[in-house]
């Protein structure tokens, strides 16, 4: 043993020749106890990413020494030398041996390596401790972790632990410091961290209620942010939903109430495809995008058949094509009950709908609801463009505004009623591919949304299509602000008592026509 | 002149309506007496059949108040469950603050669900439903109160059509969720039940059950009767009217809001009083009452029976349950094909319901 | 009985940027039968429509004596003493010629007044007359929905008749009538006037020329001309805008 550690002071000028702290540090693992704890200290310190895997070997026991004092690792079956990184041979090398103190040491220098790891996730999880220890002794560390640090996640946390740290210290300077800093974060943490300063530090009082002031300005900010998107959230999904009512209702006069049962046949369709391209494997992850023509095409064939085969005999007859429909809606229902089963299906989204993602500020947005409402703008962009753009839209607003002349002009009235019908219906479909991704894939999926889809029809204006995305965007943001005082419950029946009112004023919607085409 | 100066008689399709309605009414005061006969008597009517005749006539009831909206004012209410269910309501307060100490917790005043739920004391609103005369003024009052309320909003900004058939579904799916919550203070989910005694007498009993039954076809008689003296007065006539060109009523000098608002309130008043004679048959109340599936059931009752006749709304009741009765019990999976498929065959080829259909068919054969 | 006169200053009605109604001034004195021509979209409706509170003017004043009509709904300014026919005739189909005329006969027209209400020998007199008078006796009990489409026109003229109003407002009371039933309109409606201010609004000039009284012509929403037939036949601006352009 003695003769060993004259070995290895005599070999420590050579490995010196590395001319770094790092490699000075390194011998040290292959001495006694109380020098493999203390060089574990120091590697830990010292923030270099190379430390990591070395002291994780001594930890988990393949940190070998040869007899001539070089350090290896063993790596599975290879063995290399721990300085050169060279391949090297095992013969006659020993596991070092560790005890208690070098554990803890090694665990201690462990963390904070992991500032610096190279795994994002690893250093925002030792972020995360270090800003739970909140300890005073983490100060250089954390210096020296966000000197390297590129990453915007990781140093904001970095950040919030070096200024929770600073809090720590005994010193004026760095708790004013701390202080500032932690005003500048827009974190409820944070907020945390001041509001039990203060009571320990009365002589900052002043500036910890500024940082707080800062910081709920910012959380104020955040969480409208939030609110408006979780709003337009369900905006759009309001949108998807009365779009086809906006078509059938609001072009034609046609009232549907088995509306919401061509919506929930496009879920259906979308859980069929899902199932049915299971095992295709160029298909499968293309299930969801492909379901949206197919949805379209089944609820506009259903739409199709109870426009010729029934609703066109109670033209000019609505609460007649209410109860009508509404009994459709029943057997619909129904037979999606008897075929699939009244419990849930479930419909899984593919990997780049999930997740959440960060905007600035902190704000945070689900990606599947994110896509629902990128996907409800295109879907409404599609409508006006078919209505606006194509032979098709042009003959449906003729036949819409003039029935006889349209027909005295060549127009065959009655396929452009089941075309639109069948048009709406499928928008309807649409609706359901987004909402397999968001609601349960039950018969009675519809039924909640043909209320909301009529009020945002009605709200925005019978007939407009601008009117039916400012009536769903509103009513989404209204009722998501209205959530937080008064309950999800609560709220849908603020909004539907506001709508009730606001008719008062405007009978006719937000978009209103005006003239005499609206006093028909 | 003369012609003039009388009104057209009675028609003999009225007189045997007539007779028919007065033997019916005598056919359904008989039941809870045969329903004392031995068992083993051929005259025998089981329990069941009293039960499940009383809850029909209170969906009678329903269906006479509905078709006053929607046949003679044109108010087609896809709501009228909300108004039977807060009449339900009402009684249901009357009949918890009658358990008293009887309850599973044995509190000396709070209903089971109240101590459950940690309440300490009871809420402001359900004071006074310990009297019955209370009770039976809230039955009518809270319906009426709503109907005013939303009748007012809805008529005077000329809502009319399917825009109000869809604002009065949309108000009985706002009370639904509401009075889904327990903050309530209505047993949300589980509702009331387990009720003890209405007026001193034991609720489940045959004596209690037959009371109750002719309790409802004492309502059932005079709500037919208010219903039939009131569409034969001039104010039946501006209610057709208005349904038939509403603008024109105006012009000539009508307030069609107070018209329509009062038909409404009176027809949502007795849909509470059917509701509240309801609920201590069945026993329970629950949100489920006010779920737009009933109010909409209960449209297509008139729409089969024949609406603006008030007899069709009597004979479309009573058919409908029937059916629902035999068919959820033989074939429970088709009884919603049954009941959609109705909506469609009678929007395409029954428009005026079953009277339409005997009108028809008398006419056909007089021919 | 003290009439009182109509009275339009200024009135614009505007829909969606539309100019329906543009600064149009006119009065009908008491008793007065004024005839309103005018070309398609010359705003003869939407006049009616202010007068009656179906339309709230952009603008204007609309005085019936002292009564600001702007500001009162269709069943008030109806219970002043204004009737209205419209263009199209609308009856109660449901309701038969009796009962059409019993509604439109002067009540009180409450809830709890038509359920409290019944025929005196004196009010079925007065029906009995107005049936009478617009011909209609023989159909007292017939619904109105199997009525011809003139005796619909005579119908509605009754039910008006029977709403004994201060001021009628008739749109086109002959369409659809044939020459011997226009000429009777025409000398009912001379008839009705002096006791009644009426307003008459029609294409027919050979009718407005029988009613042989003061004409106003209306061309996009103002006055054009004002006089008797033969004066505002030979205005040179009229003969414009009828046959000009």
């Amino acid at each position: 043993m003695r003769l060993l550690l004259v070995l290895l002071l005599l070999l420590a000028p050579l490995t010196g020749r590395a001319q770094d702290a790092f490699s000075d540090a390194l011998p040290g693992l292959g001495g006694g106890f109380a020098q493999q704890a203390e060089a574990a200290d120091r590697l830990g310190a010292l923030g270099d990413p190379r430390a990591v895997p070395i002291l994780r070997a001594l930890s988990d026991g393949r940190l070998l020494k040869r007899p001539d004092g070089t350090l290896l690792i063993r790596e599975g079956d290879r063995v290399t030398e721990v300085a050169t990184g060279a391949a090297a041979d095992p013969a006659g090398a020993e596991p070092l041996r560790i005890n208690n103190r070098v554990r803890q040491a090694l665990r201690g220098a462990l963390g904070r390596l992991s500032l610096v790891s190279p795994d994002p996730a690893e250093r925002l999880a030792a972020a995360e401790a270090v800003f739970r220890s909140r300890s005073v002794e983490n100060i250089p560390l954390l210096e020296a972790a966000l000197a390297r640090e590129s990453l915007g996640r990781v140093r904001e946390r970095l950040e919030l632990a070096l200024a929770a740290s600073r809090m720590a210290s005994p010193d004026e300077a760095a708790k004013r410091a701390g202080i500032a800093a932690l005003g500048e974060t827009s974190s409820a943490e944070a907020r945390g961290i001041l509001l039990e300063a203060r009571a320990t530090n009365p002589a900052l009082a002043g500036e910890i209620d500024a940082a707080i002031a800062s910081i709920d300005r910012r959380l104020t900010i955040r969480r409208a942010f939030e609110t408006l998107f979780q709003g337009l959230s369900l905006g759009s999904v309001l949108l998807l939903a009365a779009l086809g009512l906006a078509v059938t209702f609001g072009v034609m006069g046609v009232i549907n109430m088995a509306h919401g049962e061509f919506v929930m046949l496009g879920a259906y369709t979308t859980f069929v495809m899902q199932e049915a391209l299971r095992d295709i494997p160029g298909l499968a992850s293309w299930s969801l995008p492909l379901s949206v023509p197919a949805a379209f095409l089944v609820a506009a064939a259903c739409g199709a058949a109870l426009e010729r085969g029934l609703i066109r005999h109670l033209y000019g007859r609505p609460l007649e094509t209410l109860l009508l429909t509404f009994g459709v809606g029943m057997m619909i229902q129904q037979a999606v009950r008897l075929g699939f089963g009244a419990q849930n299906r479930e419909v899984s989204s593919p990997p780049w709908m999930q997740g959440t993602l960060e905007l600035p500020l902190g704000v945070m947005v689900t990606q599947n609801r994110l896509w629902i409402l990128v996907f409800s703008l295109a879907v409404l962009a599609l409508t006006v463009a078919a209505i606006r753009f194509t032979r098709f839209g042009l003959e449906m607003r003729a036949v819409t505004q003039n029935r006889r002349i349209a027909s005295a002009m060549g127009i065959r009235t009655g396929r452009v009623d089941a075309l639109t019908f069948a048009f709406g219906s499928g928008i309807a479909g649409i609706a359901g591919v987004a909402l397999s991704q968001i609601d349960n894939v039950s018969p009675n999926l519809g039924t909640g949304y043909i209320i909301d889809s009529f009020m945002v029809v009605v709200f925005g204006g019978v007939g407009s299509l601008a009117g039916t995305l400012v009536g769903a965007m509103t009513l989404g943001v209204v009722n998501k602000m209205l959530e937080p005082f008064a309950g999800v419950v609560l709220a849908k029946v603020f909004v539907l008592v506001a709508i009730m009112v606001f008719i008062q004023r405007r009978p006719r919607g937000l978009f209103a026509l005006k003239g005499r085409a609206a006093e028909q | 002149m003369s012609i003039a100066l009388t009104a057209p008689p009675p028609s003999r399709m009225r007189l045997g309506i007539r007779t028919g309605l007065i033997i019916a009414v005598l056919l359904l005061a008989a039941l809870p007496i045969l329903n004392l006969l031995p068992r083993d008597s051929a005259f025998h009517v089981s329990d069941f059949i009293v039960s499940v005749t009383g809850k029909w006539i209170c969906y009678a009831v329903l269906a006479l108040s509905l078709d006053l909206a929607w046949g003679y004012a044109g108010i087609l209410s896809l709501g009228h469950g909300a108004f039977f269910a807060l009449g339900g309501y009402a009684m249901g307060m009357h009949l918890m603050r009658l358990i008293g100490p009887r309850g599973a917790y044995g509190h000396p005043v709070l209903p089971d669900f109240m101590v459950f739920l940690g309440y300490t004391e009871l809420p402001w609103f359900w004071h006074g439903f310990q009297s019955f005369p209370y009770a039976m003024l809230m039955v009518m009052l809270v319906p009426g109160a709503l109907a005013l309320v939303v009748g007012f909003l809805a008529f005077r900004s000329r809502i009319t059509g399917v825009y109000l058939s869809i604002l009065t579904q949309a108000m009985t799916y706002a009370l639904m969720l509401a009075f889904f919550r327990n903050d309530m203070g209505f047993g949300g989910n589980n509702g009331f039940t387990d009720f003890k005694e209405l007026l001193g007498m034991p609720l489940g009993t045959p004596s209690a059950r037959a009371v109750l039954f002719y309790a409802s076809l004492v309502l059932l008689v005079g709500s037919m009767l208010l219903c039939a003296a009131l569409t034969r007065t001039k104010y039946g006539r501006v209610l057709t009217a208005i349904r038939d060109a509403e603008s024109r009523a105006r012009f000539l000098g009508y307030d069609t809001t107070r018209h329509k608002l009062f038909a409404f309130v009176l027809s949502a008043m007795l849909a509470g009083l059917a509701g509240a004679l309801y609920v201590p048959q069945v026993g329970i109340i629950n949100p489920g009452e006010f779920s737009p599936g009933n109010s909409i059931e209960a449209v297509i009752w008139v729409a089969v029976g024949g609406r603006g006749t008030l007899v069709g709304a009597l004979l479309g009741a009573f058919s409908v349950n029937a059916l629902k009765t035999w068919l959820t019990s033989a074939a429970p999976d088709l009884w919603l094909f049954a009941l959609g498929g109705l909506f469609v065959a009678v929007t395409l080829f029954l428009p005026r319901g079953l009277i339409g259909l005997f009108d028809r068919v008398k006419k056909g054969r007089g021919a | 009985m003290k009439g009182r006169s109509l009275y339009l200053d200024g009135v614009t009605v505007v829909f969606d940027g539309f100019r329906a109604l543009n600064n149009l001034s006119l009065v009908v004195e008491p008793g007065e039968l004024r005839a309103i021509i005018g070309p398609n979209g010359a705003g003869k409706t939407t006049m009616m429509d202010v007068i009656t509170g179906k339309t709230r003017p952009t603008s204007g004043t609309v005085r019936f004596g002292d009564m600001d009509l702007t500001r009162l709904d269709e069943p008030t300014i109806a219970n002043l003493g204004i009737g209205r026919k419209f263009q199209k005739p609308t009856v109660f189909d449901d309701l038969t010629v009796f009962e059409n005329i019993e509604l439109a006969l002067k009540a009180p027209r409450g809830p709890i007044a038509c359920i409290k209400w019944h025929l005196t020998g004196e009010a079925a007199d007065r029906i009995g007359q107005v049936m009478t008078e617009v011909g209609l006796v023989e159909r007292a009990h017939d619904p109105a929905g199997i009525l011809s489409h003139g005796q619909r026109q005579w119908l509605e003229i009754g039910m008006l008749l029977a709403q004994d109003p201060e001021l009628l407002l008739v749109d086109e009371p002959v369409a659809g009538m044939t020459d011997a039933e226009t000429e009777h309109t025409a000398a009912m409606l001379v008839g009705i006037a002096g006791k009644r201010s009426v307003v008459v609004v029609e294409h027919d000039l050979e009718f407005v020329r029988a009613l042989g009284r003061r004409v106003t012509v209306l061309h996009e929403g103002s006055v054009l001309s004002e006089g008797s037939i033969d004066h505002v036949q030979n205005d040179p601006r009229v003969i414009e805008v009828y046959l000009g352009r």
